[in-house]
């Protein structure tokens, strides 16, 4: 597998924001009510997780260590702003319906996460495609908690009543408490699966990229993080 | 002679009370409120409370099936009862013309999502029975508020108490009025409650602190005074009784010291006035219990009694 496919691979399975990493969760919760609103805010997100991660892996070599995260805002902030007047102009209702949420991109914590352990120390293509990755397994995350709340809190899906007349919804899962209940569902499946595919031997395979199984126990000392926080520290002394 | 020298492990302090034994004894005290409820509301309310346990039941055996690892019929956490009390009281606390498909929705959920997943009996953070009853009251709104059947037309005394009108108090005590299938009758639930206090299932701090408080709240901030009549009407209508004897008094779900228990009854007669007074709904009696649920690990924790020979914060008492 090629560095940018294992990228969108890594982003969207083995260490999908949502369901392995539990970041963002706070667009997770609030806006899945409904699957468009879900597929909106993942790809929303997305498109400013890509631009953020090309830009900021590009600058890697120009911004300073001691102000990197002021810079990943500024360029984050940048984005967001660019893509939340093109949602104004070219789909407003969904512009309304997401609300708050699509200014506090800017301060979600996948974009930051990636700009701070991927892009900032690594080379731009690969970069891309972690944005991209990233943020398809969030946007898939997302349209999966918000079709599900969608169809048992409405009995609707993508806005189309799918149940005869006489369906009776489960309203909670339209509201706050059914975001976490759908969400530890979700999150509890897919530890299943892991954990069914690890004892069958067949664990996620090795991929030859230089980084070793997953970011978080990273102990592979030419991998990513390892090396960043290295170099972090020598600048430091 | 052998039992004389008979070594054994600990615990060396016995007790012949089971868990089994004291959900019995819980069953056998909801009967006359369950018995009650069948007779005020019909053939159906027997289905309701049926499906209900069934449903609870069924959930429970079939989770501990999936986890099963011995041969011993015991190990299945199902054979302790505590299903088919969580069952009943959550079809008590359901109105009589509920769909059934809710009604079981309801246990399983009950059953599944608040005892279950947490760690089953003794684990559960909030009373299940009132989680589900939560849960299908949020979700269902309409279906859950519809107290009407074929011999009560109308709201519940409370709501009809809280849109200013007379309530005759008299078929409040004996329970000839709209509500939900257990809850309606003060007289059956208070033999209920005499039951299991005779048995020492339960004391009364719990629902003495609660009841005393709400009384006191009740007529400060209610606008009626301590007028007898409305005070008695507060009492007897809703969930309160079958709350307050029942459902605050369980032992997962309850502090253990006895301070703490006094605490939660003053908490819990708090939140049913500020909910029953102040909240736009008429009644409050099952979200006040299940937020004093989950205060109970806080309460636990200022309460705990200091061990002897130590001084308060564990430390030893010097000498």
């Amino acid at each position: 597998m090629n560095k940018a496919g294992e990228r969108l691979y890594n982003g969207l399975v083995k260490e999908n924001p949502t369901l392995v990493l539990m970041l963002g969760m706070c667009p997770t919760l609030a806006v899945t009510t409904s699957a468009m609103n879900g597929l909106g805010m993942g790809l929303t997100t997305m498109v400013v997780l890509a631009l953020s991660n090309l830009l900021i892996s590009l600058l890697r070599n120009l911004i300073p260590n001691r102000v990197r995260i002021p810079a990943f805002i500024v360029i984050i902030a940048s984005f967001v702003t660019a893509v939340q007047l093109l949602l104004e102009a070219y789909l407003p209702s969904l512009n309304k319906s997401l609300g708050v949420y699509i200014p506090l991109i800017v301060v979600n914590c996948i974009i930051l996460g990636r700009a701070e352990s991927y892009a900032y120390s690594n080379p731009v293509i690969p970069s891309l495609f972690d944005g991209i990755g990233m943020g398809l397994g969030f946007s898939v995350a997302l349209t999966c908690i918000g079709a599900l709340r969608e169809i048992l809190g409405a009995g609707e899906l993508f806005g189309y009543g799918i149940f005869p007349e006489s369906f009776q919804p489960i309203r909670i899962f339209g509201q706050a408490p059914g975001a976490f209940f759908v969400l530890a569902a979700l999150t509890a499946l897919q530890n299943y699966v892991k954990n069914r595919r690890k004892s069958a031997g067949k664990a996620y395979e090795k991929i030859g990229s230089g980084c070793s199984e997953d970011c978080m126990n990273c102990k592979d000392s030419k991998g990513c993080t390892k090396k960043f926080y290295d170099e972090a520290g020598k600048e430091d002394r | 002679m052998s039992e004389l020298y008979r070594v054994s492990s600990n615990p060396h302090i016995r007790s012949r009370v089971t868990t089994n034994g004291l959900m019995l004894a819980v069953i056998v005290a909801l009967m006359p409120a369950t018995g009650f409820g069948i007779y005020n509301f019909g053939p159906r309310a027997f289905a309701v409370i049926l499906v209900t346990i069934l449903s609870t039941v069924l959930t429970e055996f079939l989770f501990g099936l999936c986890k099963w690892k011995g041969k011993v019929l015991s190990h299945l956490t199902v054979t302790d009862l505590s299903a088919v009390v969580t069952g009943l009281l959550l079809a008590l606390n359901l109105p009589v013309s509920i769909p059934l498909w809710m009604a079981a929705l309801g246990g399983v959920f009950a059953i599944l999502a608040v005892k279950m997943l947490f760690g089953g009996l003794g684990q559960n953070f909030m009373n299940p029975a009132l989680a589900g009853r939560c849960f299908l009251l949020i979700s269902f709104p309409t279906a859950m508020t519809a107290f009407e059947c074929d011999a009560y037309t109308g709201a519940t005394p409370l709501a009809a108490l809280k849109a200013g009108e007379q309530v005759n108090v008299l078929d409040m005590v004996i329970g000839r009025t709209a509500g939900t299938i257990g809850e309606t009758s003060v007289i059956a639930i208070l033999a209920g409650a005499c039951i299991l206090i005779l048995l020492g299932v339960i004391d009364l701090r719990i629902p003495g602190s609660y009841i005393v408080t709400f009384v006191l709240f009740a007529g400060i901030f209610g606008g009626h005074g301590f007028n007898p009549s409305w005070i008695s009407a507060q009492l007897s209508g809703g969930g309160l009784m079958l709350g307050a004897f029942f459902m605050a008094t369980d032992y997962v779900t309850r502090p253990i010291t006895a301070k703490g228990q006094y605490v939660f009854g003053v908490f819990l007669g708090l939140m049913t006035g500020i909910f029953r007074i102040f909240g736009p709904g008429a009644e409050g009696v099952s979200y006040a219990i299940i937020l004093g649920n989950l205060l109970v690990p806080l309460i636990e924790k200022y309460t705990r009694p200091v061990a002897f020979g130590y001084r308060k914060g564990g430390k030893r008492r010097e000498k």
